[in-house]
């Protein structure tokens, strides 16, 4: 490292480290309340994790997640990013769960449609059953939106955040209350067995509940991760399970206009190595160039463990934190695969038009739970659960003309795969197009290039310890005034002047944004 | 004795023997023994207050070998523990001793010790209990290593007026010039010690350190030698009262670790503990350092101080009061003596403010049993400075040659 640089500018109010959508969110809010505010992004391109890379000449795809489902629509609103540039190629896409035999069940908002057989219990039950987890997740959805209450002070303002909680809950009435209660930290297996007959329904239900977290359908607490889920989803509103044109990068490019036109600076290939600390408080970054920027504030889009163990270090913050923060539970486990296709893929069963929907292989919870299980000894499972979809078959342009692009969420594949990831990265997309060709015969003739990212590679390529697209594990004990870790679960952190407003800050990942917004209203707030 | 032998259940697990042990049972009357970090140790030899007066008037040995000691070595040495203790360790030079406690993230008292800079980049912990999980939990982002050497070091306490006298009889050259919180290496009549001038009583004294295989030499050495200058072995009992007499603190006794309390508001800060002299806010961060700085914003609402208290009786446990009627209760005492050297009845406690500043006058609830006739007494006690008894002797260099 060279010797540090005075800055060229006199400083910022605010530097927010990391432009992913987060960082983004959390630094247009804070400009438009008249900060002066500068993002400085390693990568070449803003969007962090939240990227369309092109992974084959002329085929694109979005890194990571590649659906929209819970993006606020009042963030959407508020920075006007349809100004801005953003543009759905899909929304409201339908879930399909794929079986292989060709049966399918397609799963709506109100009702279940075939060629799969139901039975007449499992049509009745569904629209009930969505219809209460859906006021569950209404009543969740402001606590999304909230700036968690601190436990043990005596601020009245957290005092009022826990009895709303509290009275909101109290105001679904006596059933649903109990109901609430009861399943609240019950595993979805459970919940579901109770509910429904179908393997498949139970299956796509299921993965819901799992996709992106450490846990498969008998874990504790998966009904609460369901609950979350379904509540980002309602905040979202018509937007939900939305397709962005020109994929998930796009949003982050117009994340990136709307907070350059509130007056932000921008610069990419920008590393930051390390958070500046002068007086017991932050007080700007040094940039792996040697180059020194002074700010007031110091806003960290990074994972939690990055933030605090790698950029600042331990020795500004006490041992008990520091413990908390190392335990935090922040290894991914979902892969990512990509298949550039010659030519349109078809699924048994499925019409011309299903390929448009979220495709999911899960015919049965004890399938994912088995293919969970290889992951908690350092295994993937060669029947993986996956989530699929064929962006271009709403966004052409992301692909040559005629030529496909299959975006598959894969799980299991735990960060620390006991045998390397650089040895078995490419069996495990062996296995993993092995088991879609059952659901899409044909498609393996139809691959020119293959592509799977595994934990290890996010972590390398994004910066996100331990690859976890959550940036810490989304579970109960991490969870609203919990996440990442008590001390730091109001984006503020033990050392003033230092925040957090990444996905490992409450409410957690998916490309939501709402952790940047919350961030931004404690920094604004705290300057008042 | 064979190494291989099938664990016991963990309450079948025999005590430890020190390298001493042999030594100190044979000059045992009593067979009074106690368990301390694992070892069996001496409680009592003969009589308390022959050992007690031996402190104070002559030489006496302890053996400290259960005493927990911690190898903290590594380039980043200096910068974990500084992050780890309350003081400024870039302050204590190689060859010197500190004395240091070190908090939690509430700035609540963990443990204390004694840090001995042993090299450039190494230190040494001695600490009255195990500490291992929070040393470690400390080093996470630092280049150190810490590892417990408890039984790799024998180490025996040689405190009294005639201690530096003894040492000059074994031939230590140039002992006399070690001054206090000092140490250093020496070499005599094939045996190896390093000398630290230290101690738990608050006099003349020093702690003599080697290696296992030495301890043996070592103590028939002192023995021998120390004969003319009145030595005595002595268990913890009289350690205990002379370290009273000295305003030192005792673990589990004056305060508990913060590590180890289950009840809100058991654990205490330093400053609650008198011990704000340790505190260096100005050195950078260190583990609890946002939490004290908040307390002493606030004020500690308590403190440990020493009591002179009217009568002759201990009052042990007894509790504090702002009136005789007792109807305010304001603190409680932890440990209380009848000191023979001072001629005073005093006492260590913790004191609600305001009643903490020197000349505050409290009352006592002493309770005497005077013939299995139990009798309670509220005597006038007064807040008064530590330490209760600290004699020229114990800094003077050289130190008379008594």
């Amino acid at each position: 490292m060279s010797a540090v640089r005075p800055s060229a500018a006199a400083g910022y109010d605010c530097v927010v480290i990391g432009g992913g959508h987060n960082g983004l969110v959390c630094a247009a809010y804070l400009a438009r309340a008249g900060r002066s505010v500068l993002v400085l992004e390693a990568a070449a391109q803003v969007g962090g994790a939240a990227v369309t890379h092109e992974f084959a000449p002329g085929y694109r795809v979005s890194a990571c997640a590649h659906l929209l489902h819970q993006m606020s629509a009042q963030l959407i609103d508020e920075l006007a990013l349809a100004k801005h540039g953003l543009r759905f190629a899909a929304t409201q896409m339908p879930t399909v769960a794929l079986s292989g035999d060709g049966a399918s069940l397609t799963l709506g908002a109100t009702g279940l449609s075939g060629p799969a057989r139901l039975s007449a219990h499992d049509l009745d039950a569904y629209p009930r059953f969505v219809e209460r987890l859906a006021r569950f997740a209404r009543l969740l959805g402001p606590v999304l939106e909230q700036v968690p209450p601190e436990l043990g002070t005596s601020a009245w303002s957290d005092r009022f955040a826990l009895l709303g909680l509290g009275w909101r809950v109290r105001r679904l009435g006596r059933r649903d209350m109990r109901e609430l209660l009861r399943i609240g930290a019950m595993n979805v297996y459970d919940l579901l067995n109770e509910q429904f007959e179908s393997p498949l329904l139970k299956g796509a239900l299921g993965l819901d509940a799992v996709l992106g977290t450490n846990f498969g359908p008998r874990s504790p607490g998966t009904v609460l991760t369901l609950l979350y889920r379904l509540a980002a989803q309602t905040g979202a509103g018509e937007r939900s399970t939305a397709q962005p044109l020109g994929g998930m990068g796009a949003v982050c490019d117009s994340l990136a206009r709307a907070a350059v036109a509130a007056g932000v600076t921008i610069r990419t290939a920008a590393p930051v190595s390390r958070v500046l600390v002068a007086n017991d408080a932050a007080c700007g970054v040094l940039l792996e160039s040697g180059e020194r920027i002074d700010a007031r504030t110091v806003v960290s889009n990074a994972d939690p463990k990055t933030t605090l163990l790698k950029l600042l270090g331990a020795e500004h913050l006490d041992t008990g934190f520091v413990r908390r923060v190392s335990h935090l539970r922040s290894n991914g486990l979902a892969a990512k695969l990509h298949l550039a296709l010659d030519a349109a893929p078809r699924f048994s069963g499925l019409d011309a038009a299903a390929p448009g929907g979220r495709l999911l292989v899960a015919p049965s919870l004890d399938y994912i739970e088995r293919a969970f299980n290889h992951s908690k000894y350092g295994e993937y499972s060669d029947a993986p659960a996956i989530e699929v979809t064929v962006p271009t078959f709403h966004d052409p342009g992301l692909a040559p003309a005629g030529g496909h692009v299959i975006s598959a969420v894969v799980q299991y594949a735990p960060y620390a795969l006991r045998a390397g990831w650089d040895v078995e990265r490419e069996r495990m997309a062996d296995r993993v197009v092995d088991v879609l060709e059952q659901y899409s015969p044909g498609l393996r003739g139809m691959i020119r290039t293959r592509e799977l990212l595994t934990p290890l590679d996010f972590e390398r390529q994004f910066r996100i310890t331990g690859g976890h697209w959550h940036h810490a594990e989304l579970a109960f004990d991490q969870f609203f005034m919990l996440r990442p870790v008590p001390g730091a679960a109001q984006y503020g952190t033990l050392l003033p002047g230092l925040y957090l407003c990444g996905a490992g800050s409450h409410p957690g990942g998916g490309v939501m944004g709402t952790a940047g917004r919350n961030a931004a209203r404690r920094i604004l707030a705290k300057a008042a | 004795m064979s190494n291989e032998r099938e664990p016991l259940p963990h309450y079948q697990e025999p005590l430890l023997q020190t390298p001493f042990h042999d030594r100190a049972r044979a000059l045992s009357q009593l067979d009074s023994f106690i368990p301390w970090s694992g070892y069996t140790t001496v409680d009592v030899f003969t009589t308390v207050e022959q050992e007690y007066f031996a402190i104070r008037n002559a030489a006496t040995l302890y053996d400290l070998t259960p005493m927990v000691k911690y190898r903290v070595a590594g380039p980043g040495a200096q910068r974990y523990l500084n992050r780890l203790v309350t003081r400024d360790v870039a302050k204590l030079k190689v060859n010197r001793v500190s004395y240091c406690v070190w908090c939690d993230d509430s700035g609540h008292v963990i443990d204390d010790g004694t840090l001995f800079r042993l090299g450039e980049d190494e230190y040494r912990l001695c600490t009255a209990e195990r500490q291992i999980d929070w040393l470690l939990d400390s080093a996470s982002g630092f280049d150190v290593a810490v590892t417990e050497v408890t039984e790799q070091i024998a180490a025996l306490a040689l405190q009294g007026p005639t201690s530096c006298a003894v040492l000059k009889q074994l031939g230590l050259a140039g002992v006399e010039r070690l001054k206090p919180f000092e140490l250093r290496g020496f070499e005599a009549g094939g045996l190896r010690v390093t000398v630290s001038r230290t101690g738990f009583t608050g006099d003349l004294g020093y702690e003599l350190w080697v290696a296992p295989e030495d301890a043996i030499l070592l103590w028939d050495t002192l023995m021998t030698r120390g004969k003319s200058r009145g030595i005595r072995p002595i268990g913890s009992r009289a350690l205990n009262l002379a370290r009273i007499e000295a305003g030192f603190l005792a673990p589990n006794v004056d305060f508990v670790s913060a590590e180890r309390t289950l009840r809100v508001g058991s654990s205490r800060s330093p400053l609650e503990l008198g011990l704000g002299w340790l505190v260096d806010f100005e050195k950078g961060h260190f583990t609890g350092r946002r939490a004290l700085l908040e307390e002493r914003r606030r004020g500690p609402r308590r403190q440990l101080v020493g009591l002179d208290i009217d009568g002759n009786k201990p009052a042990v446990n007894a509790l504090l009061y702002a009136e005789r009627s007792a109807r305010n209760e304001i603190g409680s005492v932890s440990s209380a003596m009848w000191s023979p050297t001072c001629k005073r009845n005093i006492a260590l406690a913790m004191v609600d403010v305001p009643h903490i500043t020197p000349g505050s006058s409290l009352w006592a609830d002493v309770y005497l049993n005077r013939e299995l006739v139990w009798e309670r007494r509220m005597c006038r006690a007064r807040v008064v400075e530590r330490p209760f008894f600290a004699p020229d002797r114990r800094r003077a260099t050289p130190p008379a040659d008594v």
